[in-house]
């Protein structure tokens, strides 16, 4: 049987978990204080995923960087290919909290999206 | 104009005292700000990971200050922004504020109650003296994360980090995904002063060594930093010969602690308390000075902004009620830091302010394993709280209820870590 330790990372508590797989595909969780905990740990052994909080170029704003990210976790082996496509995107203000920068990141059906609202200067 | 209330500082513990303030039945609250906008450091902490407590969802930093410049501005509360406030005086039933900004020049402004939300800033390579040449490419981790969130900069491509703290954690996964090389993240405790979360998604996640009970014995590069020699410490945090290493890189970020900024509340005569650097403050965040307050990272160092938010509603709160004359003045608890705590906010409490429960924050010294915090009135035991691990990055939240706290006339609440029973 497989057993692994982790601390969980859905919010800052970090309740460390350990999940074993009983048999192929049914985990044993414990250690969790939340019903996230679970979840979270299998993610872990079958696709772990991140939300990706960068920033995108905008012109004609008060600052020259506008904060975005992931609307939804991403599978963590895409990250630095999710970055490649990211840092290629130019916006323009003005921009508000939740405005679609990249739809449909790499085809995971998940977009990325502003996190805040930038005025035109 | 006499203002009800005047918040020092727009960042998020500002911004939420000044909300409740206003919907609590202040009219005249204004917010000063020395920034060029609202939101304080949250506007460069793009990282998500705000909000789970206050919001139950998990935001960045500036879709949380977004949270309450919104409701700012849906109060209508004016603020003043690239404002430096530069004194503050008590004349008795009023405050006056001195301050400067290009557009008013030097104004003084009276108020009848003062929140002092300045927050903290960053310790820098000064303050812990690495011997060693003074290069560029040595930063804050701080300034480095606002070149890159905010300015669009990147400081440099191969980068060791000095500290543990969140801060450290955040920029080293930060600096990673902008593509630079972080060789190591440098510890001098033997554990990390930043959250585990953020040990597993900043450090772990991108496999980027964290050495613990390791400092920074020289900085070399006489004009761009060339490499820092690092070196394990003992348990007595001295250097342990012949360990040390050289690591060539372009850039050191420290992440070696935050101090909360209090030049103003000092000029004022206001006490303050040598543990956490901050005020000295009671159960609504009220300070030595009658009718200024002071909540956030001012008073002590959160680690998260949520809990600022929750002590920011307090000194809103407490802001007016002493305006209105309903703030009972007499103190009938101190606390004090007993056997493994490091600090307890508020160090006093004033039962009739009480609603239904008093917050204690705390830290521990040191890691502990199965062990409980106990809080005692003489020797009797009043509260536990347990939980799993104490760690030191982790701010403890104590409740004691009103009705327990009621059963004691008066005295002092001592915070001390046992074994549990």
């Amino acid at each position: 049987m497989m057993k692994k330790e982790l601390t969980c990372i859905v919010c800052p508590i970090g309740c460390q978990l350990t999940i074993a797989e009983k048999a192929a595909g049914a985990y044993d969780v414990t250690g969790h204080t939340c019903k996230r905990g679970p979840q979270y740990a299998i993610n872990e052994m079958t696709n772990p995923t991140r939300v990706i909080p960068t920033t995108v170029v905008i012109k004609n704003a008060m600052l020259p960087r506008l904060p975005v990210k992931t609307a939804e976790p991403i599978p963590k082996g895409q990250i630095f290919d999710a970055m490649a496509i990211i840092n290629q995107v130019v916006v323009e203000a003005p921009i508000k909290t939740g405005d679609v920068v990249v739809k449909d990141l790499l085809g995971l059906g998940i977009d990325v999206v502003a996190t805040r609202t930038m005025d035109k200067n | 104009m006499i203002y009800d209330v005047v918040i020092l500082g727009g960042g998020p513990a500002g911004l939420a005292a000044a909300v409740e303030a206003k919907n609590a039945g202040a009219e005249n609250v204004l917010i000063l700000e020395r920034d060029r906008e609202l939101g304080g450091i949250l506007n460069q902490c793009i990282h998500n990971g705000f909000g789970l407590h206050t919001f139950n969802e998990e935001l960045t930093g500036p879709e949380y200050a977004e949270r309450y410049i919104d409701q700012v501005i849906a109060l209508n509360i004016p603020y003043l922004l690239n404002t430096m406030v530069l004194d503050l005086h008590d004349n008795g039933a009023l405050k006056s504020i001195h301050m400067i900004n290009e557009e008013n020049g030097y104004l003084i402004i009276e108020a009848r109650a003062v929140i002092l939300t300045m927050g903290c800033r960053e310790r820098t390579s000064g303050a812990i003296g690495i011997p060693g040449y003074r290069p560029s490419g040595v930063f804050t981790a701080g300034t480095a994360q606002r070149f890159i969130n905010m300015e669009g900069y990147l400081p440099g491509k191969k980068v060791v980090i000095l500290g543990s703290g969140d801060i450290g954690l955040i920029m080293a996964r930060r600096m990673t995904l902008e593509g630079a090389h972080v060789q190591a993240v440098c510890e001098l405790m033997p554990y990390s002063n930043g959250l585990v979360r953020n040990i597993v998604q900043c450090l772990d996640d991108y496999n980027i060594p964290l050495k613990l009970s390791h400092t920074i014995t020289f900085i070399h590069g006489k004009d761009r930093l060339e490499g820092v020699t690092i070196a394990k410490v003992d348990e007595k945090l001295k250097v342990i010969p012949k360990t040390e290493e050289f690591i060539p890189c372009d850039t050191l970020l420290l992440s070696v602690g935050l101090i909360p900024e209090n030049e103003i509340t000092r000029n004022a005569g206001i006490v303050i308390d040598n543990r956490t650097n901050g005020a000295i403050v009671g159960e609504l965040r009220q300070t030595s000075m009658p009718g200024v307050f002071a909540c956030g990272n001012v008073v002590h160092v959160h680690d998260l902004v949520d809990f600022v938010s929750e002590e920011a509603v307090l000194a809103g709160k407490g802001a007016v009620n002493y305006i209105n004359g309903d703030l009972a003045s007499e103190v009938t608890f101190t606390t004090s830091n007993g056997d493994g705590i490091g600090y307890v906010v508020p160090q006093q409490v004033a039962i009739k302010n009480v609603a239904d429960k008093v917050t204690f924050y705390m830290r521990v010294r040191q890691v502990f394993q199965d062990q409980v915090v106990n809080a005692y009135i003489g020797d009797q035991l009043i509260a536990t709280k347990k939980e799993p691990k104490l760690l030191p990055a982790e701010m403890i939240n104590f409740n004691i209820t009103k009705d327990v706290l009621a059963q004691y006339p008066a005295g002092e609440i001592r915070f001390v870590v046992e074994e549990a029973r």
